[in-house]
C-alpha cells in the first residue's frame, strides 16, 4: 500500500497519496465529513481501522472509525464523562468557572502498538481509554482524581486539556502525556498510577516564584523518538524543551531562531537528535516572524537550529500551525505541515525543500502519516 | 401525549422521526423518546443529562427553562421542538 497522509480539518477530513511515475504528486484522492469540524484523526496499522474525532457544534462530539478503505465509516462511542457528583465543587482555577464533566473536544487519539488499546485526551482535561477499538471508553479516573488535576487551567481555551499521548514504542503500559496546562505526566503502569513529570520547564507567564511549578506548565506539544523512547521533545508556551530521560527533567533550547514559540514539533523515528518546529512571533502574535513562513530544525539535540524556507511563502504569510499539524513519516525523511489557511506543505528531503500541495483546504487541525 | 419533533440538522447524523410519547415534564417525555432512540440522546444531552450548550428545546413555543433537570412542566397535548441553537454555528 502506497503512503497516505489524513488530513484532519475544521470542514472535512482529506486523505493524500502520492502518485507514481515522475510527477510524484501528493494528490487529494478521499475526502469523508465534508462540512464537519475533525479535531482528531489516527489510523491504526495493525487493523487498518481509521479514528477520526468529530466536534459538532451542536450536538457535541463524536467518533468514527472505518476499516480498510474509505467508503464505510460508522459512528463508535465517544468518550463520556461519568456522572459529577452533586457535591463536588470542580471550577477552572482562573476564570472560577464550573468545569463541565462533559466532552468538550477529542483532542487527540493514540494507539498501542497492538492496536487494541487506544487512548483519547479531551478538553476539558480527562484522559480515556478503549480496550475494544472504540465500542467504549473508560475515564482514567486514577488521573482526573488526582487533586493535582483541579489545579490545571485553560491555555487558549477555557478549560484544560491533554493533548499528547506517547505510548512508549517498547512498553504500551509506559504512556507520556501532555496537558495545557498542567505539565507532564507519566504512568508505566497503563494508567493504575501517574507521576508529574515537568522539572525544568519554565512558565514565563507566571509570577517569578512559580515559573518552574510543575503542575502549571504548558506544553503545547509533546513527541517522543520512537526508537530511542527516552528522549522526548516539547514545544512549549514559551520555549523549546528536551528531555534524555523518559521526561524526568526537561532542559529549555536557549539557541531557537527565529523564534521560540509555536505549537507543533515532530521528532525524528531513528535520531532522537533531530527535531522540528514550526514557529510564530510569540504568544501575543501568532503569526510567522516578518511574514516569512519558515521551519526550525536541529540535527544536533538542540545545540543549533537551522531555519528551513526552500519552498514556503516569505513575504506575507500569516499561516498559523496547529500542534498536531506536523507530521514525519517513518523513515523521517517526509514531512507535512498544514496551516490555519488552509495550505499544506510535504517535504521529501527531512525538510530542505518544500512543496506546495494545497492552498484551498479549510483550517487544517491536524496532519497524519499512515 | 406530546408531539416530540427535531431539527432536520439533526438527521443527517441520526434519525430522529417525530413522535408522540407520555410524560408530565420535558425530562420524561425526552427520556421516553431516547429510550426507543438511544443513538440519538448524546446528540440533544451532554454526558451530565444537560441540554447541550448549542441545543434548545421549546414547549408550546416556550424555551425550556430549566436545562439542567429539565423539570419545566409538559401539558397533555404540548407539542415540543428540539432545535439547534444559532449561537453554535
Amino acid at each position: 500500500m502506497s503512503q497516505s497522509l489524513y488530513v484532519a480539518t475544521r470542514k472535512g477530513v482529506f486523505t493524500l497519496q502520492r502518485s507514481g511515475g515522475s510527477t510524484r504528486e501528493w494528490r487529494i484522492v478521499a475526502t469523508a465529513f465534508l462540512g464537519d469540524n475533525a479535531s482528531a484523526i489516527k489510523h491504526e496499522p495493525e487493523t487498518d481501522t481509521t479514528f477520526v474525532a468529530l466536534g459538532h457544534g451542536h450536538f457535541g462530539v463524536k467518533l468514527h472509525r472505518t476499516e480498510k478503505g474509505w467508503q464505510r465509516w460508522q459512528e463508535c462511542a465517544a468518550p463520556s464523562y461519568p456522572k459529577k457528583p452533586d457535591d463536588m465543587v470542580d471550577v477552572e482555577p482562573n476564570s472560577k468557572k464550573p468545569l463541565p464533566w462533559a466532552t468538550q473536544l477529542a483532542w487527540t487519539l493514540e494507539s498501542s502498538r497492538n492496536g487494541w488499546r487506544l487512548w483519547c485526551g479531551t478538553i476539558p482535561g480527562g484522559l480515556f481509554m478503549s480496550n475494544d477499538a472504540g465500542d467504549s471508553w473508560t475515564l482514567v479516573e486514577s488521573l482526573w482524581n488526582r487533586n493535582e488535576r483541579k489545579e490545571w487551567f485553560g491555555g487558549g481555551y477555557d478549560f484544560p486539556g491533554i493533548h499528547s499521548i506517547c505510548i512508549d514504542p517498547n512498553n504500551d503500559d509506559r504512556v507520556t502525556v501532555g496537558i495545557s496546562c498542567g505539565g507532564v505526566w507519566v504512568t508505566a503502569d497503563a494508567g493504575n498510577t501517574w507521576q508529574l513529570q515537568a522539572t525544568g520547564m519554565r512558565a514565563a507567564y507566571m509570577p517569578p516564584d512559580r515559573q518552574y511549578d510543575a503542575n502549571i506548565q504548558d506544553p503545547h506539544r509533546v513527541v517522543q523518538c520512537k526508537t530511542a523512547a527516552s528522549h522526548f521533545w516539547a514545544q512549549h508556551h514559551n520555549g523549546v524543551f528536551r528531555s534524555t530521560d523518559h521526561a524526568a527533567t526537561w532542559t529549555e533550547m536557549t539557541a531557537v531562531k527565529p523564534s521560540s514559540f509555536g505549537f507543533a514539533v515532530a521528532v525524528h523515528p531513528h535520531d532522537p537528535d533531530t527535531a522540528w518546529f514550526v514557529p510564530g512571533v510569540s504568544d501575543e502574535k501568532r503569526i510567522p516572524v516578518d511574514g516569512q513562513l519558515v521551519v526550525t530544525r536541529t540535527t544536533d539535540g538542540g545545540e543549533s537550529f537551522e531555519t528551513l524556507k526552500n519552498g514556503l511563502p516569505q513575504h506575507h504569510a500569516y499561516d498559523l500551525t496547529f500542534r498536531h499539524a506536523l507530521d514525519v513519516n517513518e523513515d523521517g525523511n517526509v514531512l507535512a505541515f498544514g496551516t490555519t489557511t488552509g495550505s499544506l506543505w510535504v517535504s521529501e528531503n527531512s525538510g530542505n525543500n518544500w512543496t506546495s500541495v494545497t492552498t484551498n483546504l479549510p483550517p487544517i487541525h491536524a496532519v497524519h502519516f499512515a | 401525549m406530546a408531539t416530540v419533533s427535531f431539527t432536520p440538522n439533526i438527521q443527517r447524523h441520526v434519525s430522529c422521526p417525530t413522535s408522540e410519547v407520555a410524560g408530565n415534564t420535558v425530562r420524561e417525555v425526552l427520556d421516553a423518546v431516547f429510550e426507543n432512540n438511544p443513538n440519538a440522546r448524546g446528540y440533544v444531552f451532554d454526558e451530565q443529562g444537560a441540554i447541550r450548550s448549542h441545543m434548545v428545546v421549546f414547549v408550546n413555543g416556550r424555551q425550556v427553562l430549566d436545562r439542567e433537570s429539565l423539570s419545566d412542566a409538559v401539558e397533555r397535548t404540548a407539542e415540543i421542538y428540539v432545535m439547534q441553537a444559532l449561537s453554535g454555528g
